[in-house]
């Protein structure tokens, strides 16, 4: 019994040195958490977001030893999708110098968005999280680059708009039963009466997602013109293989960017021909960036990566790619501005705030065409990006419009209302004034 | 040699009844209470302070709470029930609501109303208990674990309208120490939730001791005999319903607004009402300790394995993975090699140390 317990004891303090060890770091790193979820219901989907940036940050490492002198520390920490443990990660990674936090989890997002004044953080939820976070004088600490859910949704309605009008359609609205599917709703249903559609809702909840077909026995009985859905990891095949079983007609179909990739239209494959999607990031590996990572780490046997190399150049793959490179360009550009290497969080909030990613510094680093340009600023974090639609062909994704933007006067005065309405009861909010 | 009890007598009658009759049990009392201390002062060595605290000690010691209301319904009343978690969540609910409606009223004294919301929600819930048992009553709590989750996710005005349809928790202060919200400082945090959780658990060992507990006791080994002496099923049955309600209520509410500062329906969902089904049962059915080594157990093991396996510099993901293997197996090997739990591996080692080390 005694010899048990003091074996126990010994291993324990044995892993306790072991973790106190591991968290000496050397000097001049920049410390980049990634919460990642390549376990759970969405690993499909996460697996993809997490190759991404792994792959563009230990590309940076391989190629050019870091960022300014200063190399790439990733951590990756496994949520599975689940708040309390995105919450668990932050807390056990904030403390070692974290950079920024890229959540890939809307649920995560709103966990951190009021931690990150706090702990002098930023938060950096690229193409998801709150949408108000666009404001920012409200959320200085929050950036949501380069479009908000709203403006996203704004987008898809031009984009009908310009497919035959919206008056008197019927737009359904397919969504995850999540904080993140919810995001767009106060917008639809500010927009209906305004535009002159009429909407109808149909929820998934996260036990019912592989079985829709309660949702499209409603979406056939009411026949909506469109369908928009806001779908994410194993929902999306699903509602696709439904809506091609009632015979909805593909191109009135339309997924938002997180329910249009790779990942959810190949196991539909040629019965999808047609579903569109939106996006912001181009998918294709002909991209002098992307190529350097498959050189650099892909095919490089002293690179680590988890990536099957056909999977690279997916349309979730290369849009983590570049929220890596947005990372890097805030932390290129704090650098510059402070002058130094090893930045801290405060600076790197500086230099997200500062990105400036114009079409020359786009084509500089490989990337031309891949994207609009960003350029931050103190009150638009989220820089009230464009997208486009693309189509699926059956066996991959053919861009079928130019950039459409956002309704920017409608979206922005509602985002400033909900920014006021967020910290309305918060009376210790910390906001900054933009000139 | 180190445990035993020759030559302690017991003089009194009040010597007799008290919680702790037993020298050595004092003194370990006492060192827990020191170590409580300690570990506001210093953290868990090797580990970062916050989160030592935000993901540990506070959970572990919220999620002990749950555990016991939980043991309290399962394993002193002997009513299995499926929906602690969305009991849970209606304690979160409760006070999200009473803190918006009475702002200035202290939080601490909302903790302990969102308790009885909770309690009012678990006796209604419980009303099926009186006519069936076992496998139905499980269903029948199944039940509220779904309505309560729909509830929780289509009523916006349980969430204050929140756009995000989550619980954005406001701070609220102690003292003038923020103890809600995400300034709030971790050190008052422990304090409160500990307060808490010695209270409850001092209420419960008295109401398990006292004619209530055994009541439910009775219920739990044989309802008819218990009914022919006196018992009345009907007060028996709510009342444990209701006291087990009240304390996931309580947890709950600290579970959302010291713990988590923001929560969607997900904290609530069923997964988390097995996961404290699970620490009842691996703890021990019908012991308070076991619900304090439950709720340990399954909340910092898979923790901890994962901390070690970074630090060999094993992969997240691998870890996510062989963490959810590990406490698999662990539930198993425990339920097959010690059916009633911890608390009876704690009661047999006590036993040996008694003898030990001359076992004959």
């Amino acid at each position: 019994m005694l010899k048990k317990l003091s074996l126990t004891v010994a291993g324990l303090a044995a892993a306790f040195t072991m973790i106190a060890e591991s968290k000496a770091q050397a000097e001049d790193s920049l410390y980049i958490p990634m919460t990642t979820y390549r376990t759970g219901p969405f690993a499909a989907n996460g697996t993809a977001n997490a190759n991404g940036m792994w792959d563009y940050f230990e590309m940076l490492n391989q190629r050019d030893g870091g960022i300014g002198g200063a190399k790439l520390v990733v951590e990756e920490c496994e949520t599975g999708y689940n708040a309390q443990k995105g919450v668990e990660c932050y807390e056990s990674t904030k403390g070692k110098g974290a950079l920024v936090y890229n959540p890939n989890s809307t649920g995560i997002t709103l966990q951190l968005i009021a931690k990150a004044p706090i702990d002098k953080i930023p938060v950096l939820s690229m193409g998801y999280g709150l949408s108000a976070a666009a404001i920012g004088e409200t959320f200085p600490w929050t950036f949501n680059y380069p479009a908000s859910y709203w403006s996203q949704t704004s987008s898809i309605l031009n984009y009908i708009e310009s497919q035959g009008g919206l008056k008197g359609k019927k737009i359904g609205f397919i969504y995850l039963d999540v904080g993140y599917g919810r995001e767009p709703i106060p917008l639809l249903e500010e927009l209906a009466p305004k535009l002159g559609f009429e909407l109808a809702l149909y929820p998934v909840g996260v036990k019912e997602m592989q079985a829709q077909s309660a949702q499209w026995l409603n979406v056939r009985k009411d026949r909506p013109d469109w369908m928009v859905m806001w779908g994410w990891g194993a929902m999306n095949p699903t509602a696709i293989k439904e809506a091609v079983k009632i015979r909805f007609p593909m191109d009135k179909f339309i997924g938002n960017w997180w329910s249009a990739s790779h990942v959810d239209l190949i196991p539909v494959g040629e019965s999808a021909k047609g579903y569109l999607g939106s996006n912001f990031t181009a998918p294709g590996t002909s991209y002098p960036m992307i190529q350097d990572i498959i050189k650099h780490v892909i095919d490089n046997p002293n690179a680590s990566t988890q990536t099957e190399k056909e999977n690279v150049g997916h349309v979730l793959y290369n849009r983590a790619v570049f929220n890596g490179v947005l990372v890097a360009e805030g932390i290129r550009a704090a650098q510059a501005h402070f002058g130094k290497p090893g930045i801290n969080a405060e600076e790197m909030r500086w230099g997200l705030e500062n990105v400036d990613l114009s079409d020359a510094r786009l084509k500089e680093i490989g990337l031309e065409g891949f994207t609009a340009p960003i350029k931050g600023s103190c009150a638009d974090h989220e820089n009230g990006g464009s997208i486009f639609m693309h189509q699926w062909n059956g066996t991959d994704f053919d861009k079928v419009t130019d950039l459409i933007p956002p309704m920017t006067d409608i979206v922005r005065p509602m985002l400033e209302t909900a920014a006021a309405k967020y910290i309305e009861d918060k009376p210790d909010w910390q906001k900054q004034t933009c000139n | 040699m180190f445990y035993r009890e020759a030559g302690q007598y017991k003089t009194s009658y009040a010597k007799d009844l008290q919680a702790f009759p037993i020298k050595q049990d004092k003194i370990g009392m006492f060192i827990w209470g020191i170590l409580a201390v300690v570990v506001a002062v210093i953290g868990i060595p090797g580990l970062g302070y916050d989160f030592a605290m935000k993901a540990i000690i506070i959970p572990t010691l919220i999620f002990t709470i749950t555990a016991l209301g939980l043991n309290i319904l399962v394993g002193f009343a002997g009513q299995i029930s499926l929906g602690t978690g969305a009991f849970m969540g209606v304690g979160a609910y409760a006070c999200l609501k009473l803190t918006t409606f009475f702002p200035d009223v202290n939080i601490l004294i909302h903790f302990v109303l969102s308790g009885f919301v909770a309690a009012v929600i678990g006796m209604f819930f419980g009303l099926p208990s009186l006519r069936i048992k076992g496998f139905y009553l499980v269903v029948a709590t199944l039940g509220a674990q779904f309505f309560l989750e729909w509830a929780f996710g289509r009523i916006p005005w349980l969430y204050n309208f929140a756009d995000s349809g989550a619980i954005e928790v406001p701070t609220r202060t102690l003292f003038g120490v923020p103890i809600t919200g995400a300034s709030a400082d971790v050190t008052w945090q422990y304090f409160i939730v500990l307060f808490f959780l010695a209270g409850m658990t001092w209420i419960a060992s008295n109401l398990i001791r006292g004619r209530i507990g055994r009541s439910w006791m009775m219920i739990r080994d044989m309802d008819i005999a218990a009914e022919l002496i006196g018992v009345r099923p009907l007060w028996t049955k709510l009342s444990a319903f209701a006291v087990s309600s009240f304390y996931c209520g309580v947890s709950g509410a600290l579970m959302v607004f010291i713990w988590l500062g923001a929560a969607e329906v997900e904290s609530f969902d069923i997964n988390h009402s097995f996961l404290y089904l699970f620490m009842v049962i691996i703890g021990g059915l019908g012991s308070i300790t076991g619900s304090f080594m439950g709720a340990a157990f399954i909340w910092i093991f898979p923790i901890l394995l994962k901390e070690v396996g970074k630090s060999f510099g094993y992969n997240a993901t691998l870890m996510e993975n062989i963490s959810l293997v590990a406490i698999g197996v662990m539930i198993v090997i425990i339920l097959i090699k010690e059916p009633h739990g911890l608390a009876r591996l704690w009661q047999i080692s006590k036993q040996k140390l008694r003898l030990w080390p001359f076992p004959h």
